[in-house]
């Protein structure tokens, strides 16, 4: 199987502090990366690294073997990043929203309606999201995952402020992805609970 | 195309719902304008006089008191970071914004020119130039301050920084523009001034929207 995304003796600094250094790892499709680590220990910052939005300190990232740095454009046709901020305009409606970033990766979103009302949206489409709860924001910056084509989803803790069930409901939808060929980059304080064929674990350790 | 039709709607939508960041420097601006006369003297040799440079302060002022929010929501909700990992919608949004920024302040500024010109005792043909410097000035203001916005938007309060920025470049627009209202009112031509501030816009629309472009990656990089 080859490998789809892999990182090379990467080292990242922020204000002076080494976050980590000499980190490795290769994901072939299929494959979950699922980084753990306590607060500061540079979770999202090498989710940013990996996302292209930052250079590390040293090191190299590969995408399909070759360094990211290379084919920036190619790479970013391939990704999907959900950062820690959701993305999502708190004056605009869900269905605004989603219809910004349809528009943005081209994808064709057939039912709008529909799929809010999978996520538990029903009735909620046309008021502005800041008057959602924390929860609701979140699946309202989640439904892209169920409208992109793109195989490699960088995500910086999705479960926060989901509900079990939905959280159950990504899942699902995250092994779906897997068994397409995509693979999942994802940070999270809360253990997977679905039975993943492949998951790759990362611990970050705090360091001073 | 559908991209940027889908980015201009957003953006519309957004004026939409925060009416105020384009009322208040509409508002601003005819407050501004409407003083002077109360200030000076309603003598309309006088104001006819100071007019054009009155008119163009005014604008300036205004645009740039509209540009400091411009892009603060979507840095601080991740939208700008997501666009530039995403790369490819990024320059669509920059222009769209670009766009919608100079429809809501550049576009009332002249719809409301008649009213201007009733306050400051401007003839027709002054009218007539005030309309075309603004047509040809305003959306090198906007472009100008939307690349301030996109400068200054992770700093904190960014609005004197951004006025710092801007201001310098809005000088000689400032200088051409109100020199060919002046020469318009004593009868002189006015073309080559005309010319000089279609060759401003004409460079900066070329130019300001990669600069912009750069500018967000640096910001969120």
């Amino acid at each position: 199987m080859s490998i789809i995304l892999a990182a090379e003796a990467l080292s990242c600094v922020r204000q002076d502090r080494v976050l980590f250094e000499n980190l490795n790892f290769q994901l072939s499709a299929g494959q979950v990366l699922y980084i753990q680590g306590k607060n500061g220990a540079g979770k999202s910052s090498l989710l940013r690294l990996l996302a292209g939005l930052t250079l590390p300190e040293d090191g190299q990232i590969l995408f399909h073997g070759k360094p990211l740095f290379a084919q920036p454009e190619l790479y970013a046709e391939q990704l999907l990043f959900i950062g820690h901020q959701s993305g999502i305009h708190p004056q605009l409606t869900a269905l605004q929203n989603l219809a910004f970033w349809s528009a943005l990766t081209d994808q064709q979103l057939a039912d709008p309606y529909q799929l809010l009302g999978s996520l538990g949206l029903a009735g909620l489409e046309d008021i502005p999201c800041f008057m959602l709860s924390a929860g609701q924001q979140r699946r309202v910056s989640l439904a892209r995952l169920w409208f992109t084509n793109k195989p490699v989803w960088i995500l910086d803790e999705p479960f926060t402020s989901l509900d079990q069930q939905l959280i159950a409901r990504l899942e699902q939808h995250f092994l779906q992805h897997l068994a397409a060929g995509g693979v999942i980059v994802l940070t999270s304080h809360q253990s997977l609970s679905a039975a993943y064929p492949e998951l790759k674990s990362l611990e970050l350790e705090y360091r001073w | 195309m559908v991209m940027w039709r889908a980015l201009v709607q957003r953006e519309l939508q957004l004026l939409g719902r925060q009416k105020a960041d384009w009322l208040n420097p509409l508002v601003f601006f005819l407050l501004v304008l409407s003083l002077f006369p109360l200030g000076i003297g309603p003598e309309p040799g006088m104001l006819k006089q100071i007019a054009p440079g009155l008119v163009w302060i005014a604008a300036l002022l205004s645009v740039l008191l509209s540009a400091e929010r411009l892009f603060k929501d979507d840095y601080r909700f991740g939208v700008i970071e997501q666009l530039v990992a995403g790369r490819q919608g990024l320059f669509s949004y920059v222009t769209a914004k670009i766009c919608c920024h100079w429809l809501s302040t550049g576009v009332p500024l002249v719809l409301v020119s008649p009213l201007i010109a009733v306050l400051l005792g401007l003839d027709w043909q002054s009218w007539q130039v005030l309309v075309v410097t603004l047509l040809l000035g305003t959306p090198v203001l906007s472009l100008l301050s939307v690349l301030g916005a996109a400068l200054t938007m992770a700093a904190d309060k960014g609005g004197i920084l951004q006025a710092l920025i801007i201001l310098p470049l809005y000088i000689p627009l400032l200088i051409f523009a109100s020199g060919a209202m002046e020469a318009a009112a004593t009868a002189l031509p006015y073309t080559g001034q005309l010319a000089v501030l279609l060759a401003f816009l004409l460079f900066a629309l070329a130019l300001v929207p990669l600069a912009v472009r750069q500018a967000l990656r640096m910001n969120v990089g």
